[in-house]
């Protein structure tokens, strides 16, 4: 088996979440509202609440999506804001932006709807993230199987999630590693391949320990 | 101020079945660069309120991971109590005339509390407003961090007293509020805590299920037909008389009884005022269930919540309403209002379903007494939603978080 001097350390992080000043009532005062937030809320209110929500698999994309179907009940809306797959982004700068342009193709066709009061305000929030290094680390598969069943949800929220912007590459910790430390690129598309937004952190996770079992030889 | 002696060490390991062994050992991981650091929680109460309960809870497991935290009880007569409570109204939105002296009396109280702050812990925790102007300490050159925990909502407040309040409150290093409804615009940095329950309590432990038919036995509530039931005080703003109206429209349609359950409260006047308007409600259907409960009837309370079809908060007005994480806890499908800290639990169509009226709550309701498997669903991802977010463990991991990150400031 392939063994790296390049380990994969193990870690988690915890998230303390802070209310900022700043909400909106309507669709307008949420586009007015996404070009002033910052890049921690935005950060948030998608990758952050693909976390918080993990156990949702069906129909929950993101903050502003659920907003948008459960205060303001406008379906078309919240599907388009659903559709935005944080994937496709390696910067908060485009995500803001394509969020805004969406909200304001809505509000060009809908100005009516777009001045609607919600019947709760949309809060923004953002997170501080407290990092902590877990005691062990991965030289081959093996240990990095050993890891994967070993650690919480937070831990890999972190490595498969979370890592996108922190890498600023459309990848996540596992396949970086499997690419640059092993050498492993068909194995490191395949992972990234996994679907967040229909697993849950759990079936993504198991998703991943299949794809070591068939890497590694029985 | 007095100190509780009589707090124990609590161990993680039995939560183990509960959040795992991984969510444990990153709690003590977490928590490891803070061993030893000495944090005092104060508030006004040792007994009753949720405050009082939940720092039982709490404190015990701060000791356990490593760190020496205290808790500590404001003295003071009933002439502060007096002022606090009328303060505690004012800022749910009250109006609130000031006596000549109750400013001062606020003052005085917490000044007498002031000299028996202990001179050097690291982490201080004010819950509410009672004990706020300790933080007086910090002009002593008193060191450490200090947060303000506020429980209470302040989205409106009479102006006197927040007014008052506030230069206080903007000397901490930062509060913590429930919800980003109740938070208010400061200097300081503002933090979400949610409030939390304990799935090892008496209230949310699982029950043999020949307790809970027991207990069914003893109400005269029949097992084999869908139960509704909303747990909660007898408060017109938990809407009692609403839950009734919802539950005849739901009649109609399906052979189900209705359990509304809460404290008495022979001294409240207007608590008694609504039991007697929920009983005339209520009158002439025996599948209509008024339960006056004892103050502390927490195996009660869960048996019922366990027995439930669906649970309901049909609340006008809500604080955070953790008796919606309780049901979620049981993975019981849930129809709530959309006010307070309820949206935050119920996220709709995914852990629960929202109403904003008597016969939306009605709609919904039927809606699940028709789709039992939707019901299920519900009920699952609101169990999963409250162990991720509601749970005593995660109180703990935001405290340890936050007392990591002012450490590293």
């Amino acid at each position: 088996m392939t063994t790296t001097t390049q380990p994969f350390q193990f870690a988690t992080a915890a998230y303390l979440t802070c209310v900022e000043n700043q909400k909106a009532h309507t669709v307008n005062e949420l586009y007015d509202a996404l070009e002033q937030a910052s890049d921690a809320a935005i950060f948030y209110h998608t990758f952050q609440s693909l976390g918080r929500y993990h156990f949702l698999t069906e129909g929950f994309s993101n903050d502003f999506a659920q907003w948008v179907l459960a205060a303001l009940n406008q379906p078309r809306l919240a599907e388009r804001l659903a559709s935005i797959d944080v994937r496709d982004y390696v910067g908060l700068a485009e995500l803001r932006a394509d969020l805004r342009q969406i909200l304001a193709e809505y509000a060009g066709h809908h100005a009516q709807q777009a001045r609607q009061a919600a019947f709760e305000p949309f809060y923004f929030c953002s997170a501080i993230e407290v990092t902590v290094p877990l005691p062990w680390d991965a030289k081959t598969l093996a240990g990095l199987r050993a890891g994967l069943e070993r650690m919480s949800h937070a831990s890999f929220y972190h490595h498969f999630i979370a890592s996108r912007l922190r890498l600023h590459l459309r990848t996540n910790d596992f396949s970086h590693w499997f690419a640059t430390a092993l050498g492993l690129e068909r194995l490191a598309e395949r992972t990234n391949r996994i679907d967040i937004y229909t697993n849950t952190l759990d079936t993504a996770r198991q998703e991943l320990i299949g794809l070591l079992d068939r890497e590694m030889p029985a | 101020m007095n100190e509780l002696l009589n707090l124990t060490h609590s161990s993680l390991d039995q939560y183990v079945p509960v959040v795992g062994s991984a969510e444990v050992e990153e709690l003590r991981a977490l928590a490891a660069p803070l061993e030893g650091a000495t944090v005092e929680m104060i508030n006004s109460t040792a007994v009753g309120g949720g405050v009082a309960e939940m720092l039982v809870r709490l404190i015990p497991l701060m000791r356990g991971v490593g760190l020496e935290c205290h808790w500590r009880v404001l003295e003071a007569s009933l002439e502060f109590f007096e002022v606090t409570k009328a303060f505690h109204n004012a800022l749910h939105g009250s109006a609130y005339q000031p006596g000549p002296c109750d400013f001062e009396i606020f003052r005085e109280y917490n000044r007498r509390n002031l000299a028996r702050l202990p001179a050097d812990p690291r982490f201080v925790v004010i819950h509410d407003p009672q004990p706020v102007a300790l933080v007086d300490a910090r002009a002593c050159g008193h060191p450490g961090r200090w947060i303000w925990r506020c429980h209470i909502d302040l989205s409106r407040p009479d102006s006197n007293v927040w007014n008052f309040l506030e230069p206080y409150v903007a000397r901490f290093d930062g509060a913590i509020f429930s919800s980003p409804s109740f938070a208010r615009q400061l200097p300081i940095p503002q933090y979400l805590f949610y409030p939390s329950i304990d799935p090892l309590a008496d209230k949310n432990r699982e029950l043999e299920p020949e307790f809970v038919s027991g207990v069914l036995d003893r109400f005269g509530i029949d097992g084999s037909r869908p139960i509704l039931t909303q747990i909660s005080r007898f408060d017109r703003l938990k809407d009692p008389v609403g839950v009734v109206r919802a539950y005849r429209l739901v009649k109609r349609y399906f052979d189900c009884q209705l359990v509304l359950a809460g404290g008495g409260a022979p001294d409240d006047p207007e608590g008694s005022q609504v039991l007697t308007e929920v009983n005339e409600a209520a009158s002439g259907d025996p599948d209509i269930h008024v339960l006056e409960l004892p103050a502390a009837s927490p195996l009660e309370v869960n048996a019922l919540q366990s027995a439930s079809t669906v649970v309901i908060q049909k609340s006008l007005r809500e604080g955070f309403g953790l008796t919606v994480a309780e049901a979620l806890w049981k993975k019981k499908p849930v129809v709530a209002s959309a006010v307070g800290g309820i949206p935050l639990q119920v996220i709709h169509k995914h852990t629960g379903l929202l109403a904003h009226s008597v016969e939306g709550t009605a709609y919904q309701i039927r809606f699940l007494l028709s789709h039992p498997e939707i019901a299920r669903r519900l009920g699952e991802q609101g169990h999963e939603h409250v162990r991720e977010n509601f749970l005593v463990t995660g109180n703990l991991k935001r405290y340890l978080t936050l007392f990591q990150h002012l450490a590293g400031q």
